[in-house]
């Protein structure tokens, strides 16, 4: 009997409508766990770097995590993976809530679609019976709308439902997959559009078998209560109205501007007033105690919900206050776009306007004032009109199609990915690395287990480190306790900093586990739930597999060497890993490259990025250096050393003001 | 004196839902189901709880319902409740397990299931369910009653039914509908 798996992937031809229930093999779950690790490994067998992202051939996986639909609690991210239009690369999406619990009911690990619909159809599935149902009538729908009219159709209100808004179908490149109130960001909407399915349906009535069935229930319950009644899990940001971090720290508009006593606690009143008036209720996702979602009703405007900094986006880049994201987020919910790379769009597109490189007549009848702008412009975009239909294509992509000078306003992106809007002074080690090398496009997905600055005081660090359960390794003690200055850290220290914060979250997106209890959420505290010291016997008690640190960090190693493998394939190489130029007014072009190569050999890696013969076949990837070998890219003997080193232009010495963030 | 000492008393097990608390979770749902999993624990689905949360994000509607009576006909008619300024079909409070909705049936034998409030030798300190809400949606409570005369009652009112129905249809097509009744089996 397989445990905690299901064991089955549904595989669907959208070209053919062809539908086939595929047994998958025993082995990949201790080699690849499951989620995003083995939906990277489907991605480099089956979707070759000639594949475009809008070919038929790309593939787009709906993953459950390796945990999903066991006890273990907050286990409910479900991993979207395909290849990304706009960066041409792997894309990173999860979304929480109840799909990926919901699939495994129905007894699936996986959804794996390629081909393309001829025109809108809907994925039904109930357990063994699997429909694709026509959805015409659901054209132009909104998200949650298109949940609850299929939910309707159906006659069955337990349905679990993801879909795709207006963005999705117009092929916007920001689209996001909704579910209920989570949302499945960084470009994944578009090509589920571009294959013309507008939802997956799910409902299932299965069982899923533990290995170690008593042992488990109470490990999980443990880590339940541990979850439920810690303020070191789940978002304290849908609790703690003091936003001050965000406002005074972050930049506004097009990532420009910072505005540092931004915060007072008139408009603390007004918001939490706002907030308040405005809320239903906390909600949470499945089998998890927190509730980490606020619910929000703003009046003529859609039910929504929101998670974390997802409140501050909007009225960040428009320069206005909470009520204004209050009113235009349920609307970008129903239209189903990704909240933290829109507004940077939108933005970006009204500096152009400024600097007189778009001009009035690229906006006809467009609203004088920032609010009626962004609604004018979130019109245009989802519906492709006018220079909506160019900024449809992201930022960078926009910036390319424009010219005449725009590129020098895309100046946030990374690898072609709109960034967290931060500017600041000098260069942080651990931080420079992370948005250089990071292939899960956006650092809240990267960053996570080490803190983000050192504490005051030695008593304090001590403390700190002496309830400190996370640490894999007693070196983590040492490097925190002896860290007095954020920037003053040994390369040493920063690239096992760098690895084990990437290590969480690549394990938690192939558990399914959810990053508050987990990969992002150490780093405030380090009192989070789940940590390298007990999510192998966790993995051990549901699989049945024999799991240690060592090997689940290898599995790390595995998983996270062959997303780079897609992507050296696909071209990625060592000039795209840079942060953006202004990220930090300080640069040091020499010490930046030095640290990259110290990581990359740290990593394995030959000088331009790309995983050398030995370390593939130490992680069991031996046919991923037969074909990088084939395709020329790594060399035959040579250990992989390929072409000159490109270390691109040098450091920026753009806008950006002394630093001073802390958490 | 303990609970269940008094011969002239009962205890009643209640356990009270207040549905402004409900995150929606489901965890209630997943305990329930490995609970009552042969071996214990050993299997998850939330089909097998008798406990569900009947949710709609849209409507900000979450309720937790435990199961109770198996009833063979659909409801002819449901009211709808407006509480709050939101509205909620009878069916969001009800506990049957009745032919108009897929739960509170066990999926492979469609045998109805009942919350049986996790009885268990020894006893628990609270359900199951009760245990893993944190959000005190669900709390557990016991209360003593009075024990005399509501056996009579109860029987009163069968006897009470059980007439009308011989009255409509006849004694002899009451006992054949009773024999072929398979939850009968399950009593
Ligand atoms: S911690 Fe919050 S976001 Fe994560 S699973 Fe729990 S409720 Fe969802
Ligand atoms: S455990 Fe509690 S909060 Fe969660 S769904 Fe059940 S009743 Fe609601
Ligand atoms: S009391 Fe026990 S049997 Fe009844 S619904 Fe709760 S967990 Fe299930």
């Amino acid at each position: 009997m397989r445990y905690a798996e299901t064991g089955f992937d549904l595989e669907i031809d959208l070209t053919r409508g062809s539908i086939d229930k595929v047994a998958t093999e025993p082995d990949l779950a201790e080699l690849y766990l499951g989620g995003q690790g083995s939906a990277a490994k489907l991605i480099f067998e089956r979707v070759p770097p000639d594949v475009d992202a809008f070919s038929p051939d790309n593939l787009l996986i709906f993953s459950t995590g390796l945990l999903h639909g066991t006890p273990a609690p907050a286990a409910n991210r479900t991993a979207v993976n395909t290849i990304s239009p706009q960066t041409n690369l792997m894309s990173h999406s999860l979304f929480g809530g109840f799909f990926g619990p919901e699939l495994k009911y129905a007894g699936y690990d996986k959804i794996v679609i390629r081909g393309k619909a001829t025109d809108l159809v809907y994925l039904y599935i109930n357990n063994d019976h699997v429909e694709i149902r026509d959805a015409t009538h659901l054209r132009g729908k909104g998200s949650t709308e298109t949940g609850d009219l299929i939910k309707k159709e159906l006659n069955d209100q337990k349905v679990q439902v993801a879909a795709i808004g207006l963005a999705g179908e117009n092929r916007v490149y920001m689209a996001s997959i909704e579910h209920n109130h989570a949302s499945a960001a960084r470009g994944v909407g578009v090509i589920m559009g571009d294959k013309r399915l507008k939802a997956i349906a799910v409902r299932g009535t299965k069982d899923i078998n533990v290995a170690k069935p008593a042992e488990l229930f109470e490990l999980s319950q443990e880590l339940h209560q541990k979850i439920g009644g810690s303020d070191g899990n789940g978002d304290w940001m849908a609790v703690d109205e003091d936003d001050s971090f965000h406002h005074n720290h972050f930049a506004w508009g097009n990532a420009r501007t910072r505005i540092k006593n931004y915060w007072s606690p008139e408009l603390q009143e007004r918001w939490t007033n706002w907030k308040y008036d405005h809320m239903d209720r906390q909600t949470g996702c499945y089998n998890c105690p927190k509730k980490c979602r606020n619910v929000i009703k703003w009046p003529g405007r859609e039910r929504f919900a929101y998670k974390c900094y997802g409140k501050d986006t909007y009225h960040m880049a428009a320069f206005l206050e909470l009520d204004f994201s209050y009113e235009i987020l349920g609307l970008a919910q129903e239209y189903g776009l990704d909240s933290y790379s829109t507004p940077q769009v939108i933005a970006f597109a009204l500096e152009l306007l400024e600097a007189g490189i778009l001009t009035d007549k690229d906006f006809p009848e467009m609203p004088a004032d920032s609010r009626g702008r962004f609604f004018y412009l979130l019109e245009k975009i989802v519906r492709r009109e006018g220079i909506g239909d160019i900024l449809a294509n992201s930022v960078s992509q926009a910036a390319i199609q424009i010219g005449n000078g725009a590129e020098k306003f895309d100046h946030n992106t990374t690898k072609k990915f709109e960034q967290l809007p931060i500017k600041l002074g000098k260069v942080n080690p651990a931080y420079f690395l992370m948005i250089a090398t990071g292939e899960k496009m956006s650092i809240t997905q990267i960053e996570g287990s080490f803190p983000q600055d050192p504490l005051p005081t030695r008593e304090q660090r001590e403390e700190f480190v002496a309830k400190w359960d996370a640490v894999p390794d007693e070196k983590f003690k040492n490097y925190f306790l002896n860290w007095e200055k954020r920037n003053d850290i040994t390369d040493e220290a920063t690239c096992d900093i760098v690895d084990w914060n990437e290590a969480m979250h690549y394990i938690d997106d192939s558990t399914g586990l959810c990053g508050f209890v987990s990969s992002f959420r150490g780093q405030f505290g380090g009192g989070v739930a789940y940590h390298m010291n007990n999510i192998p016997q966790v993995i051990a008690l549901a699989t049945g597999v024999a799991m240690d640190k060592d090997k689940l960090w290898k599995a790390f190693q595995r998983i996270r060497t062959l997303v780079r493998a897609v992507n050296v394939r696909r071209g990625l190489r060592r000039k795209d890993e840079r942060p953006p130029e202004d990220h930090w007014a300080v640069r040091d072009e020499e010490a930046e490259q030095e640290l990259l190569s110290k990581y990359y050999a740290f990593k394995g890696w030959n000088s331009e990025g790309i995983p050398t013969r030995q370390t593939l076949e130490r992680l069991d990837l031996g046919y991923v250096a037969d074909d990088l070998e084939q395709r020329g890219i790594l060399v035959v003997g040579a250990d992989g050393e390929v072409g000159a080193l490109g270390t691109g232009v040098a450091g920026g010495q753009a806008a950006g003001k002394a630093m001073g963030v802390a958490p | 004196m303990k609970a269940g000492q008094n011969p002239k008393t009962k205890t009643i097990q209640e356990i009270k839902v207040d549905i402004d608390k409900c995150t929606g979770c489901r965890a209630c749902e997943m305990a329930c189901s490995a609970y009552h999993a042969q071996p214990r624990y050993s299997s998850i689905n939330p089909a097998r709880s008798r406990i569900r949360v009947i949710s709609d994000e849209l409507n900000d509607e979450y309720v937790p319902i435990r199961a109770g009576d198996y009833t063979p006909a659909e409801c002819t008619g449901r009211h709808i409740y407006t509480i709050n300024g939101k509205e909620y079909s009878e069916c969001s409070f009800c506990g049957a397990s009745c032919p108009s909705r897929d739960f509170f049936i066990e999926p492979d034998s469609g045998l109805p299931l009942k919350c049986d409030m996790c009885e268990s030798v020894p006893a628990l300190a609270e359900p199951m369910c009760v245990k893993v809400c944190m959000t005190d949606a669900l709390t557990y409570v016991e209360r003593e009653v009075v024990r005399e005369e509501i056996p009579q009652q109860k029987r009163g009112q069968i006897e009470v039914s059980l007439e009308a129905l011989i009255n409509q249809y006849g004694l002899e097509a009451v006992i054949d509908s009773l024999k072929q009744m398979p939850q009968a089996k399950n009593h």
